[in-house]
């Protein structure tokens, strides 16, 4: 017997990869005509559940259920997921940007006959949809002429084209700016009023998830952790804070997951002062501004804030202005002002980058195990610019030794070592090139909680022997747990500093959420 | 047995293209009646592959890096005119023509290197605008006409033997260049022990190594090919100039792709070029010197063919760098580049020389033999990709 008053409901959904159970035992509920906010911090599990709801993840892959209304859903892939009328929109935008509004709305589904194309017809119905999220653009302009939030808007369009029931939005308002949020917003009010759709919102905003959502659901490692249900008064606040929510997201205990660390601490050796630097895609927007931090040595400091709040950018920025335009600033190390413009020189000076994305920037896959740990300074192991390949091999298998990185020998491909294994490669090359200040980019993102506490030793390994460790990460008991500092940043600012020793995740998340 | 099968397997691609080159040219001896071995046409298949080779060596490292430099086959024609004007016309010194030559090569690579590395034009688009350029700036300075005879002295890059010094021997009825004899027991004695020690080494670190018998049987089949290369080209007139020329080129670049700091960065930069620059790897600079060295091989391997032909021409060099390109396919080279050996890319092109010399012996046209060229390149690089997707499940 179908349920009328429910619209969508995933049941006992466990989802796992090797080593991770990245769902466990969900149970999430969406009501006809509701904006259903799912809440948690990176990593909880919130994209997950909407791909396996999607379909990216096909029935098979995971346990559990899931029925829409009151129909048992086997998805196979996303196709079948949105003639069912469930439809993502994705934080990156899919659309084409040299096509127009109207070919990007009926593209897959195009307005045709015989295979040939009726232009006025997609024209008129574009029109019709456009004129439900309230978009008053010429139906013919390119995507690309338009602004990110009549781009968004022409996504969710595009949703209502497919005879949408239940929209997904990942993080819709995080490249938008206020106006354009709040009027995102209004278009998801509308349509639950107006056309009775409902809609998941994935956000971080909570503030906009206070704002709008009917209910709540907070997802925590993998495990719903409660649903929440919002009442509003007359004049519409609602009853549920931005503080009781922070509470159901981070309300978890820290293990002796942290080896403690008890190394004197020394003056400082590296600052950042006023960095300012600018969008290299966007150029007059700041990516990051006024930045100043230091590190003292032996000192672990921890930059924490959301994806997107400029700390990978500061990084990349400062080690070799690999990224960003119009770098301002200066950076010490030593009490000495320091050109670290180039990679090479950066190198030279003893800075370090073990960058977020391991496969993509860390190693080169296809080389092995020995020629990732020199490369970055493989002038140590030459004379004439000839490589003395016997030291190279002592210096390789010395590391591995040291880092207990496991594998066959020193000349396997990286490509096939596990996550854990990689990283202490990437690391491996990073303390061959002398280093005395280490800046570590996420450093445990997609590794088994082995290799994990392994990392943590090896960071406060390096911090004893002097080195200045940065440490970004979006998990923030690893943050608290691992800093002897804090940084919080947010939107490119550094907005609060704190202890390490006293600080908790609820004082580091209003400081982000409060900038 | 089985272990023999599953070693070869897992060295498929190292050894495949060596085993295929002396298969091929075992069957081109029994199909030309030995004509084929006869060391008049193994000297000439030297010299008609020179350029092609040299061009290789230096295209390798284009494919390194995932590019290919389309502009050669134009280099070739560019340089081969500057030479005939310098040394026909103008009647200029050989020697100081030959370096302005070199100098000019240089130049040119430096011009598209710098639209390569510093203005990021894709290598494709940047090397088929010199191919345009240059064929038609030969075209230019030549004004349509063939340039020759060129002197002498020029001449003999491509045609001379080395001189022995040893003064030559007659055994039976054939004189044999002693000299040649000398040089090629020295280097086979020089890879012998070569070989010892990188297995020593490899046993000291506990790498895999071959077993003792399959070791044995590489190296003597090793020695055996160049014991008997060096017997046919010493009872002919010795080793040709240009085959040391190639033998320098060939260990020379093998010695910077796999011994220095310059080589590793070529890799680094071909199998992942965001994680090379983040290592610290100057990208830039690395493209750039690549594509400059690429220009100055293709003025030697200009010089090579104008003293072989003894005549500059405006069709000079056309197709080359397609050969060139394909010799570094078939010896392995990875399309998405960081893969592929110097020695591979001289093994690839010396398979399609042989192809080559031994179908036209037989008499088979040139229009098949191209043909043929084709599905020996989709052949090699369809087989390396599938050997490739399969042993990546095993993994």
């Amino acid at each position: 017997m179908p349920d009328e008053s429910i619209l969508l409901s995933m049941k006992h959904i466990t989802k796992s990869f090797p080593g991770v159970k990245a769902l466990d035992d969900v149970n999430f509920d969406v009501k006809p005509a509701e904006i259903h906010a799912l809440v948690g911090e990176n990593g909880a599990g919130k994209s997950t559940l909407v791909k396996v709801l999607s379909g990216v993840y096909p029935h098979g892959t995971y346990e559990g259920d899931i029925l829409f209304e009151g129909k048992n859903c086997t998805f196979a892939n996303i196709n079948q997921s949105e003639r069912a009328g469930i439809v993502i929109i994705h934080q990156e935008l899919a659309l084409s940007p040299y096509l127009s509004i109207a070919e990007n709305m009926f593209i897959g589904d195009e307005r045709a006959k015989f295979n040939i194309i009726n232009w006025d017809r997609t024209r008129e119905d574009a029109m019709k949809y456009m004129h439900r999220v309230g978009l008053n653009e010429n139906p013919n302009l390119p995507v690309n002429r338009l602004g990110v939030g009549k781009q968004q808007m022409v996504e969710i369009a595009k949703a209502l084209a497919k005879h949408a029931k239940l929209l997904i939005l990942d993080e819709p308002t995080s490249a938008l700016n206020e106006k354009d949020s709040e009027h995102l917003l209004e278009i998801l009010r509308e349509l639950r009023d107006k056309s009775n759709i409902s809609s998941i919102l994935i956000s971080h905003k909570l503030n906009e998830v206070a704002a709008v959502a009917d209910s709540i659901t907070i997802l925590r490692d993998g495990k719903t952790i409660e649903t929440l249900k919002v009442e509003r008064d007359a004049g519409g606040k609602a009853s549920i804070s931005e503080e009781r929510i922070i509470k159901g997201m981070v309300g978890r205990e820290i293990t002796e997951m942290y080896p403690k660390r008890d190394n004197p601490i020394g003056d400082v050796l590296f600052e950042i002062k006023d960095w300012t630097v600018y969008n290299p895609d966007n150029p007059e927007r700041k990516k990051l501004d006024e930045v100043s931090i230091n590190v003292r040595a032996g000192e672990v400091v921890g930059l924490a804030g959301l994806v997107g709040a400029g700390r990978t950018e500061l990084a990349m920025s400062v080690f070799g202005s690999a990224y960003g335009e119009g770098i301002q600033g200066e950076t010490w190390i030593a009490g000495e002002e320091v050109d670290i413009s180039t990679i090479p020189k950066a190198i030279a000076r003893g800075v370090a980058y073990v960058p977020e994305d391991r496969k993509e920037h860390g190693l080169v896959l296809i080389q092995s195990v020995k020629e990732n740990i020199t490369v970055a300074k493989l002038q140590k192991l030459a004379r004439m610019a000839v490589i003395n390949e016997h030291e190279e091999n002592i210096v390789a298998e010395d590391f591995c030794k040291r880092l207990n990185t496991k594998t066959p020998t020193i000349l396997q491909t990286t490509g096939h070592l596990s996550g854990g294994n990689q990283q202490k490669v990437v690391l491996s090359k990073w303390l061959f090139s002398d280093p005395r200040v280490l800046i570590l980019d996420e450093p445990t993102r997609g590794i088994d909680v082995g290799a994990k506490h392994e990392i943590y030793l090896i960071i406060n390994s390096l911090a004893a022997q002097g080195m200045a460790c940065i440490l970004i990460s979006s998990e923030m008991p690893e943050i608290i747990g691992m800093s002897d500092r804090i940084y919080v940043m947010s939107e490119g600012k550094i907005t609060a500093e704190l202890p390490g020793e006293t600080a908790t995740q609820e004082e580091i998340m209003r400081n982000i959420l409060n900038n | 047995m089985n272990n023999l099968i599953a070693i070869l397997k897992k060295n498929v691609r190292q050894y495949m293209m060596v085993i295929a080159l002396a298969v091929a040219m075992i069957a081109f001896g029994f199909l030309t009646d030995g004509i084929f071995f006869r060391p008049v046409n193994l000297t000439n298949l030297v010299l008609q592959n020179s350029y092609v080779l040299i061009l290789a060596v230096g295209m390798l490292l284009c494919t390194l890096t995932g590019n290919v430099d389309l502009s050669v086959g134009s280099v070739v024609c560019f340089i081969g005119a500057l030479c005939g004007v310098m040394m026909v016309d103008l009647q200029w010194n050989p020697y100081v023509a030959m370096l302005v030559a070199l100098a000019v090569g240089a130049l040119i690579g430096m011009w598209q290197g710098f639209w390569i590395a510093f203005v990021n034009v894709p290598p494709f688009i940047a090397t088929l605008a010199g191919m345009l350029v240059f064929r038609g700036l030969g075209q230019v300075i030549m004004k349509g006409q063939t340039k020759a005879p060129f002197p002498r002295e020029f001449q003999v890059i491509a045609s001379g033997y080395i001189p022995d010094p040893l003064g030559g021997a007659v055994i039976g009825a054939t004189k044999v260049h002693l000299f040649t004899l000398l040089i090629g027991f020295l280097i086979v004695l020089l890879i012998i022990f070569g070989e010892i020690k990188k297995r020593n080494k490899q046993k000291h670190y506990g790498f895999d190594v071959l077993p003792t018998g399959v070791w044995l049987a590489k190296v003597i089949f090793i020695a055996a090919a160049l014991v008997a290369f060096t017997v046919v080209f010493s009872v002919y007139r010795g080793f040709p100039n240009i085959l040391v020329l190639m033998g320098i080129f060939v260990v020379g670049y093998q010695f910077v792709a796999s011994k220095t700091i310059q080589g590793r960065h070529i890799y680094a930069l071909g199998g992942n070029r965001k994680a090379a620059e983040l290592s610290g790897v100057k990208v830039k600079w690395v493209m750039f010197w690549i594509y400059t060295n690429m220009a100055v091989l293709a003025a030697v391997a200009a010089m090579v063919f104008t003293a072989r032909l003894n005549s500059a021409t405006p069709k000079a060099g056309q197709g080359f760098e397609m050969d060139a390109i394909a010799a570094c396919y078939v010896g392995g080279s990875a399309v998405s580049g960081g893969v592929g050996t110097v020695i591979g890319a001289v093994v690839g092109g010396l398979f399609i020389g042989v192809l080559n010399n031994g179908m036209s012996i037989i008499g088979i046209s040139t229009d098949w033999q191209q043909a043929i060229k084709g599905f020996v390149l989709l052949a090699a690089v369809a087989f390396d990709l599938y050997s490739k997707s399969r042993s990546s499940k095993v993994a």
